[in-house]
């Protein structure tokens, strides 16, 4: 039997047992007990399991544990002492969400968003958003949380 | 097992109007809990139940309503408790899949008990510890319960100020309840609703028609308050069904036919049960595998040799021709006649003849169906995203043989529905897999087998006759509606000679609710021939709509919906096009403007603006509405433009996202929500009505454009 992997997710390095031709959306579920990453379509199409690795949107359905070599970010790596990152916090004040089963993945690709471009226009966070499914419908409040965001963290740098 | 999947799925083709696809069904009488139980489960405090009018009616015969019974009257519709430390928890059988409406119910009982919104908890969908309900569907939550839990609400305020004035020797009408707090003006004397609380165990039962705050006077519902629990949802912290992972948990799969109609004919899981930790099940025609993980469960169930017999099936390219010569001739479904149409139609200056056709789409909720079923000294406990938590308790109890007291379903706020969860069948393939394996097992559907196995909108042909006088009054309605179902069938104009019938079919995809369901078929064949008939009168549709309207309230929604999209709008571009649609559904009053943009060179539609106007009586939360109308909008584009299920040889072929096209960012067209906000008239529901304006409006706007009417939806399915 193969020596147990290491995975590095939100500053924890972690040994894990799957094997690595395992999803990692399956591994920080099921063996991490990560369960705010979600599965919505397990071929990349909706968003719902996007997870930062090295700073990169990933949609962690397409990816096999075996291949991560970075450190990978969820939605609970954002939070920090207490305090909502700011794309979580305009999420929360503009109520940018229904259902919410969507939210992780959209907060984590709006952050991968402002990362590489801190004050995106409109067209841009719905060019860079397109592979994220919301089905209940609250695309324009999630376009406007991101502008709302972008100017906190200008404001505001972590 | 299945022959009770397959009868629970039967009800659904069987159910009668008003809405034939929901569930409907008498309440069931029995209770986990008595009296002392709440107490012992709650701790002390006050305690109130609503019992409806009848029932109450009938115990009170020979007693006196301030009695304290020992046990719950039968017919309870919602229950509230105050903790000694002031808490305040609601009980409701509703549950929440993203319509907000745990939020708004809090609001409404913080509203008339007079407390802090944030004190207030609502236990919700739990089948042991709420009221029986019918289900979360068909826009019932706001007209129904919020106004039960206002008047349990109301009550055991009464009950507090009656415990207060007790003690300071006066009379209740002297004190004034306020902010959780009890105060007498004369004396200056004051007391915290938790202090009146402390060391009782009070319980009343109240009457279902106390009088409630009216919404001119309401200071905590009407106000847009942040969603209840909003920092789980952003922090990935909210346990969904599909997070829940309790000890021991396995992971099932369920062997799926290879086509719809399908038969087993030879099942032989020897292999398959030699596979290390994997449990197999095989009862009837139910086979599934539970395993420690989820990939050691599909191994075993690719391990399985199985045969099976396949039928012919009808084709998504054959469809509306199907319906038309497959109706259900055992099942009278539902007609409304006045007056002649021969005589309208010989009245008439203009007559036309149309037919539209509708297809079946998926509600594709984003949280596939799931649940976990755990097995503790014979008694299950299900959780599971369902809209119908009491018909999933009796569905359990029944296939498993169990006494329904024995089964407990428990609904974690839910990844959306739309109408989708209203069947157990994830409930059953879990709790029946968990009983095979002595271990609590989770069932996850995948997208496909939720493209697949779940059930669709249904689809159906449409066809009117109809007439038109000289001046514009309409003479003669002739609507015949194959299987897309009898909610708002009926017409909102004034028509002397009407003719509505809804015929059922024998549909050849399994079909049942849908958010806004047989009202966006109706609305969009109703409204896109209301156009066809202005223009054959010569005249603006709007005039036209409200030269026939006698409904004040709709002639409103359609005022404010073109004067804030200021219709009638000029064309400035090629290809550009405007029209509206509207209607009375549920309640609710709407009427929807859009502008189009049509590529010529491609023939494709872009929507470029949406004005929606909306009434639902008094508003309980403004900026949860708002997002209801702005996703209803959104999610009715896709069906409205290019959602359509395709199917071929029992088999659907576009079951997963890269096929089935949803709305995306990039589809959003520039919104603006116009709401009326009517406090004299009682709320009604809101999470469907908005949707049906959108598909006429938009088809209307393509007319508009390009003189070509098209009469199907989708309307762009090049898309």
């Amino acid at each position: 039997m193969a020596p147990p992997l290491e995975l590095e997710v939100n500053g924890t390095k972690y040994p894990v047992r799957s094997d690595p031709d395992i999803r990692l959306l399956t591994v920080l579920r099921d063996e991490l007990g990560l369960t705010g990453t979600k599965y919505g379509c397990g071929e990349g199409q909706c968003g719902a399991c996007t997870v930062l690795i090295g700073g990169s949107p990933r949609r962690s359905c397409q990816v096999l544990l075996g291949e991560v070599v970075q450190p990978v970010t969820t939605i609970e790596g954002l939070e920090k002492d207490g305090h909502l990152h700011p794309v979580q916090q305009a999420f929360l004040d503009l109520d940018a969400f229904q259902c919410a089963y969507c939210t992780s993945g959209m907060i984590i690709s709006s952050v991968a968003l402002l990362t590489q471009k801190p004050n995106p226009s409109p067209t841009e966070i719905v060019q860079f958003m397109q592979g994220n499914i919301c089905r209940c419908g609250t695309y324009p409040r999630i376009v406007d949380a991101i502008q709302q965001a972008a100017k906190s963290m200008e404001q505001h740098p972590r | 097992m299945s022959t009770l999947v397959n009868k629970f799925t039967h009800e659904i083709a069987h159910e009668h109007e008003p809405e034939r696809y929901e569930f409907r069904e008498a309440p069931i009488h029995h209770f986990a809990l008595d009296r002392r139980d709440f107490f012992k489960f709650f701790g002390a405090g006050i305690m109130v139940f609503a019992a409806v009018k009848n029932s109450l009616a009938l115990q009170e015969s020979g007693g006196n309503r301030q009695n304290h019974p020992e046990e719950l009257p039968k017919e309870i519709t919602a229950w509230l408790h105050i903790g000694e430390d002031g808490n305040v928890t609601a009980f409701a059988g509703k549950v929440e899949i993203g319509q907000n409406i745990r939020t708004s119910l809090a609001q409404s009982v913080a509203d008339e008990l007079r407390v802090p919104f944030e004190s207030v908890r609502m236990v919700m969908g739990d089948t042991q510890l709420t009221p029986f309900d019918m289900g979360t569907f068909g826009s019932r939550s706001t007209p129904t319960m919020a106004p039960q839990l206002r008047r349990v609400a109301a009550a055991a305020r009464d009950l507090l100020l009656q415990s207060a004035a007790k003690e300071w020797n006066t009379a209740p009408e002297k004190l004034l309840a306020a902010n959780a707090k009890i105060t007498d003006a004369a004396s200056g004397r004051s007391t915290t609703y938790a202090d009146v609380a402390r060391g009782k165990t009070l319980a009343q039962r109240i009457p279902d028609e106390d009088p409630v705050t009216p919404a001119s006077a309401w200071t905590i519902a009407g106000k847009s308050l942040p969603k209840v629990d909003g920092r789980a949802f952003v922090t990935g912290r909210h346990h969904y069904t599909s997070d829940l992972r309790p000890a021991g948990l396995m992971y099932g799969k369920i062997l799926r036919a290879p086509s719809f109609g399908a038969t087993m004919t030879s099942c032989d899981v020897t292999a398959a049960q030699k596979l290390p930790g994997a449990v197999l099940v095989h009862d009837g025609d139910f086979v599934g595998a539970a395993a420690p993980s989820e990939t050691e469960a599909d191994e075993a169930i690719a391990a399985i040799h199985t045969e099976w017999k396949e039928t012919p099936q009808p084709s998504s390219s054959e469809l509306f021709p199907y319906l038309k010569q497959n109706v259900d001739t055992t099942d009278r479904g539902s007609l409304t006649q006045s007056g002649s149409i021969a005589d309208g139609l010989a009245r008439a200056a203009r007559r036309l003849e149309a037919s539209y056709t509708v297809a079946y789409i998926a509600h594709a909720p984003l949280e596939p169906r799931a649940a976990v079923a755990e097995w503790k000294d014979g008694k299950l406990t299900v959780w599971t995203g369902t809209q119908r938590p009491f018909a999933t308790r009796d569905a359990l109890a029944e296939a498993l043989h169990l006494a329904k007291a024995n089964v407990r379903v428990i609904v974690p706020d839910t990844g959306s529905a739309y109408g989708g969860k209203h069947t157990p069948d994830a409930a059953l393939e879990a709790a029946r897999l968990a009983r095979g394996a002595g271990k609590p097992v989770k069932i996850v559907w995948t997208r496909e087998e939720e493209f697949t196995w779940a059930y669709f909108r249904p689809a159906g042909v449409i066809e009117i006759k109809s007439g038109v006088a000289a001046d514009g009054t309409l003479t003669a309605w002739e609507f015949h509606n194959y299987n897309s179902g009898a909610s708002g069938i009926g017409t909102p104009y004034t028509v002397p000679n009407q003719h509505i019938e809804f015929h059922p079919v024998r549909s050849p995809l399994r079909q049942g609710s849908y958010r806004g369901l047989a009202a966006t078929a109706n609305h969009f064949a109703r409204e896109s021939h209301m156009d066809d008939l202005a223009h054959a009168a010569a005249m603006d549709p709007l005039d036209f709509r409200l030269k026939n309207i006698s409904d004040p309230r709709l002639r409103d929604v359609f005022q404010a919906a073109t004067k804030s999209f200021g219709w009638p709008a000029k064309k400035t571009k090629p290809g550009q096009g405007f029209g509206m649609g509207g209607g009375i559904e549920k309640g609710g009053y709407v009427a929807t403007c859009a502008e189009i943009s049509s590529d010529d060179a491609r023939g494709g539609v872009r929507v470029v603006r949406v004005v929606t106007a909306f009434e639902c009586g008094a508003i309980v939360n403004p900026d949860g509405l708002r997002n209801q109308i702005m996703g209803a909008n959104i999610m009715g584009l896709g069906g409205a433009l290019f959602e359509a299920m395709a199917f071929d040889g029992g088999r659907i072929t576009n079951a997963r996202f890269s096929r089935y096209r949803v709305p995306r960012f990039r589809d959003v067209p520039d919104m603006e929500i116009v709401l009326l906000d009517r406090k004299d008239i009682p709320s009604a529901g809101a999470g469907e009505t908005p949707l049906v304006g959108l598909a006429p409006a938009i088809g209307n706007a393509i007319f508009d454009a390009t003189g070509v009417r098209r009469t199907t939806l989708p309307l762009d399915p090049r898309a």
